[in-house]
Parts: structure tokens; sequence; C-alpha cells
């Protein structure tokens, strides 16, 4: 299947990512090749056969509304490449 | 040519949950930056979310309260986007498979009531919030509201103007704020409202493209903001121009709308099933047992309260206004008080008190049976009116003993006829020119010397007996007083 590099360059942006022009000729085809595997699931004959969106056969997986302590402030700052000592710091987002 | 306004609206609501909806993180409202955080929260990789239970028992009730139909079997999926507001860069919502769906809520109209079609509710989770600081060039972003529990409501166009808007976001709050699902304070953003917006000629059943519009801080700024945008549009569209599909952002100083930064590539969230949460399975036992548990909501209370005791619509708008007020109203009923004095006490002297105090009905400390008692000490003449709003006063604010109020400050009032006409004997005495006056058909002359009266017997006396006395002395002859009450 075939993927044009403008699609790569399009979904490329949607996700944050840098891609030379050489990268997405890579990626392109590299995708290409994923989405014609998946061509050979649509060869199959589905009718009739009950979507799956998970493995787990799980339902209701749910916990009670009851607080538990937060983590430290510091703690979770710490992770971060950049903060004050009370917030997350990005570069400024505009709206 | 004449234009025809039609508008959907999409509501958030925060859901009245302790905790979070994924983690067990609290969701009260402020507090330090990033203190009410955990990984699962902060997004860190490797962490699971898990359901709140309450979460989705919350918007089943909401489902309910607006006639939805109940998804039995409903699905997350993610929506990714990336936006430093969501650490995961991705929320998780209901795009497949909302937990409700095919509502209403009826709203009172210019046009009379009305039936407002709701697509869908769906569960999904609140993001951060983002201080921006262009000096520095950064933003900061506190995480305490992300994954805090919401609903979001998504109506059908059904709406035609300004007016009906804000009915119909005034109907939905009413809704949520009797079933106990959310706050809905605007002010504190539990309740958010985004307005998609069309024009078309009136008499057209094709809808013109919309602006989806954000911002709106207050049902004020909803009603401005429409008014404004359909003017826009209309002019455009009579100008020759073409609305453009796009977000616009609301600037409540201004009061214009501004187009936001171009948002067709955002729009592209590419949703998919959630993997980490398992679907929810609604069992008809479960969604009978919400049914039989829903409250009884503010336009049903109307109505009983105008068949059971007669109030006026007035006064029934009032009592409902407020799930608080009317649990009060309910409690001073089922204590003994009468209907309209209960409702009379509570528009007047409660309201007022709450107003000038700024506070909610429901932070309110004062309990029914302390005001029962004293609008029973007035009822039994015990109390004057007068003295009664100062007792109410005295004890409002810390729900105080009324009877010891009473009894500390000699407030009990003196119906005792004997007494009375002693006062008044010497209020007459002292007061010959007033008395001439009142002779000579000064209509005025009266009321101050009920006033002195009054003053004698420190305000404590029941007017209706001071008036009664004074009459016959003035008048002579013209009738028994009335003593006592």
């Amino acid at each position: 299947m075939d993927v044009a590099p403008e699609q790569v360059a399009r979904l490329a942006r949607l996700c944050r990512l840098e891609l030379s022009p050489e990268e997405v000729r890579e990626v392109a085809a590299e995708l290409g090749r994923m989405l014609g595997r998946m061509d050979a699931l649509d060869r199959l004959d589905t009718a009739g056969v009950e979507p799956m969106y998970r493995v787990s056969p799980e339902v209701n997986v749910l916990r009670e509304d009851e607080a538990a302590p937060s983590w430290a402030r510091e703690e979770l700052l710490a992770a971060a490449p950049a903060a004050d000592g009370g917030a997350y710091l990005t570069p400024q987002a505009v709206e | 040519m004449i234009w025809e306004t039609v508008i959907g609206l999409e509501v958030h609501v925060e859901l009245a949950t302790r905790t979070k909806i994924f983690c067990a993180c609290s969701t009260a409202f402020g507090g330090e930056p990033n203190t009410r955080c955990c990984p699962v929260c902060t997004g860190m990789p490797g962490t699971l979310p898990v359901l709140n239970r309450r979460a989705v028992e919350l918007a089943v009730k909401a489902g309910l309260g607006l006639d939805c139909a109940i998804t039995r079997h409903s699905r997350f999926d993610r929506k990714n986007y990336f936006y430093p507001d969501l650490p995961k860069a991705y929320q998780i919502s209901q795009l497949y498979l909302p937990i409700a769906r095919d509502g209403t809520v009826e709203i009172s109209s210019p046009a009379g009531r009305k039936a407002v079609r709701i697509r869908e509710l769906h569960l999904e989770e609140d993001a951060g919030k983002l201080t921006h600081d262009p000096a520095a060039g950064v933003s900061r972003v506190d995480y305490n509201r992300c994954g805090v529990p919401l609903i979001e409501i998504v109506t059908e166009p059904d709406l035609r103007g300004a007016e009906e808007a804000v009915a119909c976001l005034e109907a939905l709050r009413e809704i949520l704020r009797y079933l106990g699902v959310s706050g809905c304070k605007m002010q504190e953003g539990s309740l958010r409202c985004d307005v998609n917006l069309s024009v078309r000629p009136a008499g057209s059943g094709a809808l013109g493209p919309r602006t989806e519009m954000k911002n709106l801080g207050s049902f004020r700024a909803v009603a401005r903001a429409v008014e404004y945008e359909a003017r826009r549009q209309a002019a455009l569209l009579e100008g020759g121009g073409r609305v453009a599909r796009e977000t616009r952002r609301w600037d409540e100083e201004r009061n214009v709308s501004l187009p936001m930064r171009a948002k067709e590539e955002a729009r592209d969230y590419r949703y998919f099933p959630e993997p980490d949460l398992p679907p929810v399975e609604l069992a008809e036992e479960y969604l009978d047992r919400l049914r039989a548990a829903q409250p009884e909501l503010a336009r049903a209370k109307r109505a009983r309260y105008q068949a059971d005791y007669g109030l006026g619509e007035y006064d029934c708008r009032m009592l409902t206004s407020d799930p608080a007020l009317a649990r009060f109203f309910e409690a001073l009923a089922a204590l003994g008080t009468p209907a309209k004095q209960g409702a009379n006490w509570i528009m007047g002297e409660v309201l007022g008190a709450l107003s000038q105090r700024g506070i909610e009905p429901g932070e309110m400390k004062l309990t029914p049976p302390t005001l029962a008692r004293l609008i029973a000490l007035v009822e039994a003449g015990t109390l004057n009116r007068n003295t009664a709003v100062k007792v109410f006063e005295a004890v409002f604010d810390t729900d105080g003993d009324v009877d010891a109020f009473v009894a500390a400050h000699g407030l009990e009032q003196v119906s005792d006829g004997g007494l009375i006409r002693e006062a008044a004997v010497r209020a007459l005495e002292a007061n010959p020119r007033s008395v001439e006056d009142y002779r000579g058909g000064k209509a005025r002359a009266f009321g101050f010397l009920v006033g002195q009266v009054m003053r004698q017997l420190g305000g404590k006396a029941d007017p209706r007996t001071v008036n009664a006395v004074l009459r016959e002395l003035l008048d002579g002859g013209g009738g028994p007083a009335r003593t006592g009450a």
C-alpha cells in the first residue's frame, strides 16, 4: 500500500516529530509495508464476527471514590525538565 | 434579510466526586499548584488508570435526569493532541460509545416551553491549567485539575438565540445540582460551556457553516457572545462574504469574539479505543436502582409546592432556586411551620442574610428547627416581627438558641393589655400637641403616638394591641381594645 510523503509529513506534525525529508521518505515506505500487512486482514471474511476491541475479557474494573495522599510536589517536579518550585514550566504555549 | 440564529451547546461539568476519575488524588477546588497530583494524573509512563465507580454513577444519574438512553456497554477512547495541559498527550474520553445518548431537557423560552434534544453525554477527564507568562516566554502548568472527572453534554442545534441558550444552561444546571451530580459553579469552572452557532435566513431549513466559541465565563457572557456572533455572521453573509468554520474565543472585556489559532490540524485527534481501561457494563438492576433513587427535581417540586402548599409561582421559583434552599423549606414545613410563613422568611430574611454574607444556601449554619422555633414564637405572639428579625440576625451565623437569646435579652413581646394601656395613657399625656393634631385630622400624628408607646415598651409590644388601645383612647368608645394576641 502506498503512503504519500505528504501524509507522513502531516502525521509527523500532529505527533510533534521532526523528520528530515529523507526520514519522511523512509517512514513512508515503512508505513506502506505495515499497512500492506493489514491488507491481508481486510481480505478475510469477517461478516458475523463480533469486533474485538481488547484482548482481555475484563469489564468493570472500578475503584471506590476514596482519596489517598497525593505525591510530594518536589518529587513530581523533579521529573520535569523545568519547574519553578510550584509549577511545571513549558515554553509558552499560545492558545 | 431576517436571520435566524441556530445554536447547539457543549457543556462540560465537573462531577462531584471526592477523587479524580482515574486516580485517588483529591478533586477539591483550589489548593497550591501541583499538590493534588500523582504519577497517574501527571502522565508518568508505566502508570495505569483505574476508573472511579462514583464518577460512573454520577454520569448515569445525569443521563437519567436528562431522559437519555443509558449505554449498557460503554467504552473509553483516546483523543490525541499535544498541549501542555494534558501531560499524557491524550485525553481519555468517549467517542464511539458514550455512556448516555438521546435525551431531552425542557426549557422555558420566549416562545413557551420547549424540549431541547441532548445528542449525547460522555465521561472524560479534565485537563490541567496553564498560566502564560509572555515576559518570561514560559507557561506555568498546574495539574491539580488534571484528571478531575467531567461529563460533556452535547445538545442538538435546537436553540434559537441568546435567551434560549441561557435558559438551556440554567435548566441543565438546575437538574445537575438537584441530582447532586455537580456544584455547577461557572466562576470556579465546574460548569463550562462552548457555543456552536450559525445563522440562516429565517424560514430556511438548512444549517449554515458554524463557529465554535470558547472562554465563556458566565451566563451573561454566553448571552452577549451569542448576540455578537450572530450579528457578526449575518453582517458577513449580507456583505457577500462567507463564515469560516473555526474556533473563536470570547473576549469578555472587549465584548468581541476573536479567531483562535487555526485548528483544522489540531482537530485531527486520531481517536482510538483506550487500551488501558476495560469497558463498562451496566446491569439493568443497577440502572433500576439508580432510577429509583433519583431525587425529586426542581420542576416537580414547584408543581408540588403550588398544589400542596398553595404557594404562587414566584414563591415556588425562589424556593427551588437552590436545592439546599428547597430542602430547608421542606424541613420547615415538616416541622409544622405554615408554608407561606416559611416561604416569606426564606425569601426575605434568609436570602437577604445569605447575599449580605456572600454565601450559598448550602453553606448556611442556620438549621430549620431554629427558624421554625423563631417563626412559632411570632405566630404565638411572643415576639413581634421586628424583634424576631433582630433575633434572626443574632442566631443566623451560629444557629444560636432562639429561646435562650430571647430570654437573655428580655425580648418577649408585651401583649398585656393593661401594661400597654398604661404606656398609651402616658404617651398621650406627654404629647398633647400630637393628640390635637390627630383629632384635627392629621393621620401622621397617630403613627408618631404608636412610636412613643412602642418606645416606652422597648419595642416589644404587639403592634396590633398598641393600635387598638390608642384608637380606643383617642376616638373614645371605638370598640374595646384588643388585648392579647
